[in-house]
């Protein structure tokens, strides 16, 4: 199935679908290895809509909530 | 490309990949190195060695692209024309990701040599690549390094002059990725590999229910060791030192000079009780030496261990994250903690780093809260010296109003500005065990950058007090003043020198509360007061230049303003 990134849960794997938002977000992202196609795992979520953590090829990287909205991961359920 | 022909060496690559610690390493030449991207904001030159050859090489700062997304990324575009080859420094522990960087530059006509940085961290994190067949795949020399201890960088050097532009067409971005994907599935291989004990920690420290108490303890021990080693210099360094070897010393000239006389009161200053006071004296040879020396220095050398410890640790962004979510209600995100910490050590570098942030609202915001509520060492040093005097609690009734007025007022701007914070994206790097060298090395440079420019700044702004009382200024200006002085801030109107000096710098304009006879009410308002009116003149020309003239005009009205208010409240609320 198809999830956000916020719903995953901390500790989680999946493969990102499809990344949403304008341009310039999607490039921002890329340029963080946040693309379609990639494996990863979700680190952490912070209370209260806080940054979402994640961890792609070992590197590890903090997104806004309403960014991490927008990407969207095929998870195994 | 012969080495001769070689005037221009750019250093570029992804933030926080180390080329800092590299340039550092090529021209002997001392810079800030930390563990958290954005490190370098504005770019550092200096000469290296090819052969005979001296080529200027700099150190730009870090960019994910070619197509800017931050100032600090435009800063690194410009650079690009000027350089005759780029050496492109890789995270090898984060090859896909940066080989993005890589291939732009490629595309750019530009002659370039990769240095596969990080190298020795590899293996432990169970990365294997095949540098050879990388090498071919971008038709450009590739060599290993490691930054932090130097290894590889010789032969890196050496392979400068290979350095070639190979014709790389213009890509779109995906066809990019799909090449980069080809490349890293030819040449890189993962295996499985155990956490380590570091790798523990970061988890820890990034999960919320663990990390805001880990980050909680953090703070409150990074403040309390500042305090244990600063007082601790002061105590049995630096204040015996005055009192046992140049007080004698002084008080042996006094006599000669004639207590009283013009020149007494510049270089001694008065005496109190008989004998000089290096708290309250206001001589260039007693309080112009005491408080930069025995007042500020030991704040300054504590603060900055700690800081170089937690930079290189990698903590800083860590906190960011976990701060995020309290910053966004400030019309802020997380990364902006990082300016703030830094402008607690001087407002200068604190104000520099604000270029980190995206947009011109946030850099606004974040602006007018530094150079309100957040003092810098220097003058939290003497508030803890001069107020500290009359008790403790009261130090902390000066921070604890600080730091109202910090969300306060970042609530209000984020309120009445038009827009929206932008979000949070960054990366989050690996702990890594500090140096010692490293660490001690940027602890030198911070504390002579310090004497350097502080120093005389403090004796320049003592010898104009004393020339401004000399020529009846002041006695002048606290007429004009004292309305708003004795009305509004129950302050006396001799207080108007302090904030005169305040604005050449803020510990001599604490230390002048000294002598006045304050209230500890009114010592309590004096300092914030101080610590809030305005920046000094060194933070404020960089404000100009880093938010333009008619914004700043506009954070100095909100200063002012506040500055107005809270010392009202204070006078109204305190007994």
């Amino acid at each position: 199935m198809i999830i956000d990134l916020t719903e995953m849960d901390a500790g989680e794997l999946g493969v990102i679908s499809e990344v949403q938002g304008g341009h310039d977000m999607a490039r921002r992202l890329q340029s963080m290895g946040v693309r379609p196609g990639k494996r990863i795992k979700k680190v952490s979520s912070h209370f209260w809509r806080g940054p979402q953590t994640v961890e792609i090829d070992k590197a590890q990287v903090a997104i806004g909530f309403s960014m991490a909205t927008k990407i969207f991961i095929e998870v195994q359920r | 490309m012969k080495t001769q022909d070689i005037k221009k060496i750019l250093l570029m690559g992804n933030p926080n990949v180390g080329k800092s610690a590299i340039f550092s390493r090529l021209t002997g030449a001392k810079v800030v190195i930390s563990n958290y991207p954005g490190t370098t904001v504005e770019f550092t030159q200096g000469l290296m060695k090819i052969g005979d050859a001296r080529p200027m090489i700099i150190d730009v700062p870090g960019t994910y692209t070619l197509d800017p997304t931050n100032k600090a990324e435009e800063v690194a575009l410009q650079m690009l024309s000027g350089g005759d080859v780029v050496i492109n420094v890789i995270d090898a522990t984060n090859l896909e990701r940066n080989l993005y960087l890589t291939l732009q530059l490629l595309e750019h006509n530009v002659p370039v040599v990769v240095a596969l940085n990080v190298w020795d961290e590899t293996a432990h994190k169970g990365i294997h690549i095949d540098v050879e067949r990388l090498e071919k795949h971008l038709g450009v020399p590739v060599a290993t390094t490691c930054g932090l201890t130097g290894e590889g960088i010789k032969e890196m050097v050496e392979r400068i002059s290979e350095a070639k532009a190979p014709k790389f067409h213009k890509h779109s971005d995906s066809h990019r990725w799909q090449r980069i994907g080809e490349i890293i599935e030819d040449v890189q291989k993962l295996t499985h590999h155990h956490h380590t004990l570091l790798q523990r920690l970061e988890d820890i420290s990034i999960q919320p229910l663990s990390g805001l108490p880990l980050a909680a303890g953090v703070i409150f021990c990074a403040f309390w060791v500042v305090r244990f080693i600063g007082e601790g210099l002061i105590n049995y360094v630096f204040e015996p030192l005055f009192d046992k070897l140049w007080l004698p010393l002084i008080m042996k000239v006094s006599p000669f000079l004639g207590s009283g006389t013009f020149l007494h009161n510049i270089l001694i200053g008065k005496l109190v009780d008989g004998t000089v006071d290096f708290k309250q004296s206001f001589g260039l040879f007693t309080t112009g030496l005491f408080v930069p020396i025995a007042m500020v220095l030991p704040y300054i050398v504590s603060f900055y261990l700690i800081l170089g410890l937690l930079e290189d640790f990698g903590y800083l962004p860590r906190l960011a994250v976990l701060v995020d979510n309290l910053m966004h209600r400030l019309g802020l995100h997380g990364y902006a903690i990082i300016p703030m910490i830094l402008g607690l050590g001087c407002n200068v570098p604190g104000a520099m780093a604000i270029r980190l942030l995206e947009g011109r609202r946030e850099r606004f915001i974040a602006a007018t809260l530094m150079a309100v509520a957040v003092p810098c060492m220097a003058q939290i040093a003497m508030i803890v010296g001069v107020v500290g005097e009359r008790g403790g609690r009261y130090v902390l009734i000066v921070f604890a109003t600080l730091f109202i007025v910090f969300i306060l007022k970042g609530l209000i701007l984020n309120k009445v500005l038009k827009g929206a914070s932008p979000e949070i994206l960054t990366e989050i790097p690996p702990y890594r065990i500090p140096q010692p060298r490293a660490v001690f090395k940027k602890l030198w440079m911070r504390i002579y950058g310090f004497v350097r420019e502080a120093l005389p700044l403090v004796l320049a702004g003592i010898l104009f007090v004393n020339i401004l009382y000399a020529l009846g200024v002041i006695d002048f200006m606290a007429k004009i003043f004292a309305p708003l002085m004795t009305k509004l801030w129950g302050l006396p109107q001799e207080a108007v020198a302090a904030l005169i000096i305040g604005f050449l710098r803020k510990d001599v304009a604490v230390g002048m509360l000294a002598p006045l006879d304050l209230t500890t009410k009114q010592l309590v308002i004096g300092s914030t007061v101080l610590s809030i009116y305005f920046p000094c003149i060194a933070t404020f020309v960089i404000f100009v230049k880093e938010l333009g003239i008619k914004d700043m005009l506009k954070a100095a009205l909100i200063m002012i303003g506040v500055a107005t208010v809270v010392g009202s409240v204070l006078n109204l609320i305190l007994t």
